[in-house]
């Protein structure tokens, strides 16, 4: 298992081919990678992540343990950015293998699903307009009651 | 006891974190004490609905205990992903 939290960038391609290599135990990998979109009334400058450092690393390595704990996996990779992004940055990444596809599928989920309302960032968007925090959104909140 | 703010939480009160000297047995009496001391707590803290709460860096709730208790944080809900 490997979490970073960082500033700097980070290349989803290289890590995906490093997460996969050297397996012989693993039929599925599954990854996910989070971009910074454009907003949908006013032009995004940037997205401002703010984040809460040691409790941050402590809740995402909790969160990708409890992943490891309730499906058959090999593997968990979790990186997520803070700081300052613009429109096509990107923002995290999850990767799960496992021997099947369907826990790999399952476990990238549920740690999205995790990492949206339970690890302690804060976005904030920045347009021409001014900057505002980005809302929690009920359904987030809700996404969580099916695991 | 160390207390910290993020987000908009930390804009209202106008800083990240503070040194609290406080004999407050829980999260929602040390919350009553901080809104008593000037507006711009009472402004941060008006709607706890909005705020989620850590103690020692673990979600916690407003009736938690404080007692050996040294960094609490308040937030408003997580947007991460």
């Amino acid at each position: 298992m490997r979490v970073a939290i960082q500033a700097g960038p980070f290349d989803p391609g290289r890590e995906s081919a490093v997460f996969a290599s050297g397996r012989k135990d693993v039929g599925a990998i599954v990854t996910f990678t989070g971009v910074v979109r454009d907003t949908g009334d006013a032009s995004l400058e940037a997205m401002e992540i703010e984040h809460y450092p040691g409790m941050t690393e402590a809740a995402v390595t909790a969160i990708a343990q409890e992943a490891q704990d309730r499906w058959s996996l090999a593997d968990v990779l979790v990186i997520h950015r803070h700081g300052r992004l613009v429109t096509g940055d990107m923002i995290m990444m999850v990767a799960t293998a496992a021997r099947h596809r369907k826990d790999a599928f399952e476990a990238a989920e549920y740690l999205m699903d995790y990492l949206k309302s339970r690890a302690p960032f804060w976005k904030r968007e920045v347009t021409a307009e001014g900057a505002s925090w980005v809302d929690a959104r009920d359904e987030d909140e809700d996404a969580l009651s099916r695991w | 006891m160390n207390v910290l703010y993020f987000a908009w939480v930390r804009e209202r009160i106008g800083l990240p974190r503070e040194e609290i000297d406080t004999s407050a047995a829980t999260v929602a009496d040390l919350v009553e004490e901080l809104k008593g001391r000037e507006e711009r707590y009472a402004v941060a803290f008006s709607d706890l609905s909005a705020l989620r709460v850590a103690i020692d860096q673990e979600l916690s709730d407003f009736d938690a205990k404080l007692e050996g208790v040294r960094e609490v944080a308040f937030f408003p809900p997580m947007t991460g992903g």
